[in-house]
């Protein structure tokens, strides 16, 4: 199954269109946080942007901890489908994931990247890219 | 547009939602207040709420006056209303100003659930305000007081907890010592630039407010329209070439572009295009200080170009490096009005300004006028404490931190302003004031006017500066009536509030859908009647506290400027002014 990779970081502008897009069209929330995908300087006062977004483990710890099944790994390639209707928000896949690739809203539902590629198109950078684990185009572009 | 039942709660809200803070008490309490088909939000809402807690005809620096921060309907639910709105009463002028910003503040304060903030009294010590949408406190700060801009921002990130959604707005050294041109700075690289909103944070002992936005919100009822119109609206600006100007060169694009049209103002305005400009134009920035952009939240553009600066502070080869935003404007003020040629050189006096917390318009500007004026022999090096002479960046860099620090008496006078350091030494012919530090365009009669006389003695009032770039009838009614009309338009704009490069891209009627799909189809009805009230509100504000259009000139130096079009129509240019005046007086009469 295809992938989201945060690829080209290091082109990002901080503009949060992805998060707004993803809550917006996935989550149906109005948001910069509650998103799959979430965009914070990376450290100190003026060094670029990083991404937290779900790095699609094989297997999925966060699935591992869920204790109802609301999270279950994907068919193949890592990363986790979601059931909201299951979820007891405990925080379990919070703790779970490595990466904090899942926060919590205020009511505690687990917000998490579900790979369906939504986000990508509004990126201005292309700084996003949903493909085959390990086949993004990570490096630069010769310059025109 | 299908049929909605109307959306309230957080996020979209037919009442406004304030956070009202009290430093003196140290109280903090949130209203709801009627309104939002009236006063809109950002410039309509700050207006409403000074004329609610402001007093017009007490100081600014009485403690019991508000410092407002407003937001929008659009904040947040689409591109580009990327903006917050600053209401104030200004130490520049005594009178009501308002300022904008972008970066992440105005983000912050929607999803911190917040329409507006409004801040009064003192601390009786400095202090740090910090806000979300599930806490408000007010933190003792006094080890900050004396602290750089960057310095300030840095602790603050350790201090408070929750870093990434988070804007933090800051004072430097300008800012504490009364400056009327200290800004404030948002998240290093934006501003409430002029008009000293960083003086107001400064007396009220207010060294910083961060923000977090912590919440989210429910899609809007009848979301499909929403996303449909999001959509559209997002396309326009990042698959169009609409938009492509401010990301590609920036703003910086202008600056040889206005030199090549006799409008660039060098060194304080002695002339108007200069064959340095290769150093400084946008085009040599690109090439060779560029480092990367950025991009204020919820903006695709991403028009902030951050040059990099490298600095050699030591002998073998010991350097250090620093990222400084640039645009027009400050290589405009700090760059030719200063003689400045090299690029590095203007970079440096960029980063300077930006610790001091200090205006780069207003304090480069200024230093132009000081430059002059110890040419001219009016002042000596007695008050300037180190030379100052065009083109050369150590002397500037040195008296950017006396005007920040309020050195001596001569740096205390420059900081309350250019015409107010002449009115004591002299030179007040040359003083490039224009309502306030001039803006970069030397074009010609009717920007002149436009930024002598507008409520914010901005370029961005209206559209006079690229008016004055092609050939126009002298013709004052109607070019007095374009700029009314112009500013009830952008007033709309700036109620939303959107950043004014969008401006192309939101049209009436574009802004009418983008509310309607929002469920606010009152307010989307009622848009024209509201930004023509809106302009009215402020200008009544305006001359509450003073404001005398009338009394408004154009020092001679703009008389001497010769443009493209040859030199200046002073006749007609002084039969604008009074035409104008008598208008703002007409729009500011009370009802
Ligand atoms: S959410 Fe975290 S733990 Fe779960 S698959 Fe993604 S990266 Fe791994
Ligand atoms: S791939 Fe889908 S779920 Fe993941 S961040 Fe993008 S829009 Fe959200
Ligand atoms: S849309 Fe692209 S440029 Fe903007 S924040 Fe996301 S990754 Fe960065």
């Amino acid at each position: 199954m295809k992938t989201l990779i945060a690829a080209r970081m290091d082109r990002c502008i901080g503009c949060q269109s992805c998060s707004l897009a993803c809550a917006r069209l996935v989550h149906k929330r109005l948001s910069w946080y509650t998103a799959g995908i979430r965009i914070g300087s990376s450290g100190g006062i003026s060094t670029g942007f990083e991404a937290r977004v779900c790095l699609a483990c094989d297997p999925p710890p966060c699935a591992a901890a869920c204790p109802t099944g609301s999270l279950t790994p994907r068919k193949s390639d890592g990363g986790v489908k979601q059931d909201r209707s299951l979820c007891i928000r405990c925080g379990r896949c919070v703790k779970a994931c490595p990466v904090e690739a899942i926060v919590q809203d205020e009511a505690g539902s687990p917000y998490v990247c579900i790979h369906c590629g939504r986000c990508v198109a509004f990126c201005p950078h292309d700084c996003l890219e949903l493909g085959e684990k390990n086949g993004a185009r990570v490096g630069q572009e010769v310059p025109e | 547009m299908s049929a909605q039942t109307p959306n309230t709660g957080p996020g979209i809200r037919h009442e406004f939602r304030v956070l009202l803070v009290d430093l003196s008490t140290r109280r903090t309490h949130i209203v709801l207040l009627p309104g939002r088909e009236t006063y809109l939000g950002g410039s309509g809402l700050a207006a409403m709420l000074f004329e609610k807690y402001g007093d017009p005809a007490a100081p600014w620096n009485d403690p019991a006056q508000p410092l407002i921060f407003a937001i929008g309907p659009l904040t947040g639910y689409y591109p580009l209303m990327s903006k917050t709105v600053c209401g104030f009463l200004s130490p520049y002028h005594g009178q009501y100003a308002e300022s904008h910003a972008g970066g992440r503040g105005a983000l912050a304060l929607r999803f911190a659930d917040m329409d507006a903030l409004v801040i009064t009294g003192r601390a009786s010590v400095p202090c740090v305000l910090s806000i979300g949408n599930r806490h408000m406190e007010i933190k003792d700060a006094p080890f900050l007081w004396g602290k750089d801009v960057f310095t300030t921002g840095k602790m603050i990130r350790h201090m408070l907890s929750g870093s990434g959604h988070r804007s933090i707005w800051r004072i430097g050294p300008a800012g504490e010592n009364g400056c009327a041109y200290a800004c404030i700075n948002v998240d290093t690289y934006r501003h409430f630039g002029r008009l000293g909103s960083g003086a107001v944070m400064g007396a009220k002992n207010l060294k910083a407010i961060a923000i977090t936005g912590d919440a989210s919100f429910p899609m809007p009822a009848g979301s499909e329209a929403y996303a449909k119109d999001f959509q559209e609206v997002f396309k326009l600006v990042t698959e169009t070439s609409m938009m492509s100007k401010y990301h590609d060169l920036g703003t910086a694009g202008n600056v040889a572009a206005l030199n090549e049209l006799k409008s660039l103002p060098w060194r304080n305005l002695q002339a108007t295009t200069d064959a340095g400009i290769d150093g400084i134009s946008g085009e040599k920035f690109a090439k060779d200080m560029l480092l990367r952009n950025t991009a204020c939240s919820g903006c695709p553009v991403g028009c902030i170009h951050i040059g990099y600066l490298r600095e050699k502070f030591m002998a073998d080869n010991r350097y250090l490096y620093r990222q400084v935003a640039y645009d027009y404007e400050p290589i405009f003020s700090l760059g030719s009005m200063l003689g400045m040629t090299d690029g590095f050189g203007v970079l440096g006096l960029m980063d300077a300004v930006e610790r001091e917390g200090l205006d780069c318009m207003s304090g480069g500007v200024a230093l132009a006028w000081a430059t002059e004026a110890l040419e001219k022999g009016v002042i000596t090096e007695a008050e300037t404490l180190t030379p100052l002479k065009f083109g050369e960046a150590a002397g500037y860099k040195a008296a950017i931190r006396h005007l920040g620090a309020g050195s001596n008496e001569f740096y205390q006078r420059l900081a309350q302003g250019t015409l107010k350091a002449a009115a004591h030494y002299g030179g007040a012919d040359y003083a490039c004031v224009l309502g306030q530090e001039m803006a970069g365009y030397a074009t010609g009669e009717t920007f002149f006017v436009s930024e002598t006389l507008s409520f914010r003695h901005s370029h961005l009032d209206s559209s006079a500066y690229s008016a004055d770039q092609k050939q126009q009838d002298k013709d004052a009614p109607k070019i007095v009536a374009g700029f009314v009309k112009d500013e009830a338009s952008r007033c709309v704009l700036t109620s939303m509030v959107g950043c004014l490069f969008a401006r192309g891209v939101y049209t009436p009627e574009r802004l009418g859908m983008a509310l309607s799909s929002l469920g606010y189809k009152g307010v989307a009805e009622n848009l024209d009647a509201a930004g023509e009230a809106i302009q009215k509100l402020r200008w009544r504000l305006r001359m509450r506290s003073g404001y005398a259009p009338m009394n408004a000139t154009i020092p001679k130096r703009y008389s001497e400027v010769v443009t493209w079009k040859g030199g200046i129509d002073t006749v007609y240019m002084e039969e604008l002014r009074k035409t104008y005046a008598a208008k703002l007086m007409e729009l500011g009469r009370e009802e």
